[in-house]
């Protein structure tokens, strides 16, 4: 009897634990708060955008079995979940942001920008401005994604499409081009005037240069500065073999966030950064080995995150929603690694990063996981067994948080309540 | 007619050794196969085979892998590949190395590793039929 009561409790115990892991659609987050499966399947969702209404945005990385690249969502009787959800045009990309009454895209090479009535529906579906076009589409780090600052400058990631500007690109012995002409137009952050149409290169501005690629940017208007995380370059152990272990590429070099001002170089190609000597080292590619230390005249990140988890999307958190040790703080979205191989990946996680009085204490916290939905939280060894992966992030009129992912195209609401 | 039974019989015994060695071959071949996997491919292949999602192709399961075109999964291997690849419905989009120094019979033993790895169970891949395909390569950029 005693045993059947305590295998009862097991039983109730363990259908509860389900309840609740999926009241917060698999999270795992900080006490107080909840998360709830707004959308699902949607398509391959890399950023959102939010409206002062509430509605969602969400770009596409390639069209959905609709045939959409951009996906509109509502949640009509605010229960958490959408239930309205439209779409159009054919463009695969990853940038979108709402700017007062208009609605920015981008696709792998251009801007576009969309007009919203009252109702935050686009108006001209079919017919955006170009904002600007011919931007380096060359497959590798194509991804333009856009943020604004108070004014109505747009800036735009280049990525570079090159692992460490090799003159042969990801081949073992092949030198790195000095100087690395690839940063001419791409390997920065551009700035154009989001009111402009029909600009190209030699109407913007290289802003700052030396980023390998930039997934995740955003303003933060409390200190008037742009804040970007860097994926850092791959396989120092695949072509270094003499060089860097397996166990040192899977930590070498750090994911990086820097505070950019205009005009600042993060080094790319030329140094990396070491998270646990502290210091920018010469690429291998460039004549490092792995302990000469590089120039000075690069810039030192403000947060270094482990290695290869690729970060998606930044967000400073301007709500009220949450406790005040969020505010004017940044949640940043980490995809999850591949190039820890073989030891297992990391990253699938939504991290939060403090600030104190404008600046980044240099500290982070994971903030929301569970994305990979491995069971027990156990490591995922190969990328594509997870379930989702972070990619964009947005907050919503209330202060919540909205997380996408990039796989099965899911969109998590995180919210808090005391 | 017992003349004709016992050259039979050894036919046959020769037929069945030589069965046997190719099976050990075979089994060799995948050993080697592997080791050129793990130390070439695995890091963005993954070791499931899996790749990763928009950026380097899956192996396993693939069409291409387990398809009957060996002379374009030779090429890959030994040339390398620098194109946006549509797979199966997704698209990927890094650069491949390539393996200039990877020799016929390595090719052959990779190829023939992962084509009967995880759920694929494609045939095994010979050295001639590497030797054709580079023949054809070669005779295809001139």
């Amino acid at each position: 009897m005693k045993k059947q009561i305590q295998l009862l409790s097991m039983a109730i115990f363990a259908f509860c634990m389900n309840v609740i892991a999926q009241e917060n659609a698999g999270l795992t987050l900080p006490t107080g708060f909840k998360a709830s499966l707004y959308a699902n399947n949607i398509g391959t969702a890399r950023h959102i955008a939010i409206t002062k209404s509430g509605v969602v945005f969400a770009k596409l990385n390639n069209p959905n079995k609709e045939g959409n690249s951009i996906v509109r969502l509502e949640d009509a009787n605010n229960d958490g979940v959408a239930d309205k959800m439209n779409g159009w045009a054919k463009y695969g990309g990853t940038g979108i942001y709402v700017k007062g009454n208009s609605l920015y895209a981008s696709s792998n090479e251009a801007i576009f920008k969309y007009e919203l009535n009252s109702k935050d529906e686009v108006v001209n579906p079919l017919t955006p401005q170009t904002i600007v076009s011919g931007l380096l589409d060359r497959r590798q780090h194509n991804s333009k994604s856009i943020t604004f600052d108070k004014g109505n400058n747009i800036y735009v990631n280049i990525g570079a499409y090159s692992n460490a500007c090799q003159v042969e690109d990801r081949k073992a012995g092949s030198q790195g081009r000095v100087p690395c002409n690839i940063l001419d137009s791409a390997g920065g952050i551009w700035k154009f005037d989001g009111t402009k149409e029909n600009q190209t290169y030699k109407d913007g501005k290289r802003y700052a240069t030396g980023l390998r690629n930039v997934v995740g940017l955003d303003w933060n208007n409390e200190t008037n500065q742009l804040y970007v995380a860097q994926h850092g370059r791959d396989q120092l152990n695949s072509f270094y073999p003499n060089l860097y272990t397996d166990a040192q590429n899977a930590e070498l070099p750090a994911e990086t966030f820097y505070a950019i001002n205009e005009g600042d170089n993060a080094g790319w190609p030329y140094v990396y950064y070491d998270p646990s000597q502290h210091k920018k080292i010469v690429s291998p590619e460039y004549g490092g080995d792995g302990m000469k230390e590089g120039s000075s005249e690069f810039k030192d990140p403000a947060v270094a995150f482990p290695a290869h988890m690729a970060p998606m999307a930044v967000l400073f958190y301007t709500g009220n929603q949450f406790p005040a040790k969020y505010k004017n703080g940044a949640f940043i979205s980490f995809h999850g690694s591949w190039n820890r191989s073989p030891l297992p990946q990391e990253g699938f996680f939504v991290a939060f990063i403090p600030f104190k009085n404008g600046k980044a204490t240099g500290e982070w916290e994971i903030f929301a996981n569970g994305f990979a939905g491995t069971e027990n939280g156990a490591k995922v060894t190969n990328t594509s067994k997870a379930k989702a992966r972070p990619c964009g992030l947005a907050q919503g009129p209330d202060g919540s948080i909205y997380v996408s992912d990039d796989t099965k195209g899911s969109i998590f609401k995180i919210s808090y309540s005391k | 007619m017992v003349n004709f039974s016992i050259k039979g019989f050894i036919k046959l015994a020769v037929f069945i050794s030589f069965l046997g060695m190719a099976q050990s071959g075979n089994a060799q071949n995948k050993i080697n196969g592997k080791k050129i996997f793990e130390t070439r491919c695995l890091v963005c292949h993954q070791s499931d085979g899996g790749g990763v999602p928009n950026m380097n192709p899956p192996l396993d399961g693939s069409t291409n892998v387990n398809g009957k075109d060996i002379a374009r999964l030779v090429k890959i291997i030994r040339n390398g590949y620098d194109e946006r690849v549509a797979l199966d419905g997704m698209y990927y989009n890094n650069a491949m190395t390539a393996n200039p120094d990877l020799k016929e019979d390595a090719i052959a033993d990779v190829l023939t590793y992962i084509r009967a790895s995880w759920s694929n169970k494609a045939g095994a891949v010979t050295i001639s039929q590497v030797k054709a395909a580079l023949l054809k390569n070669k005779a295809a950029k001139k």
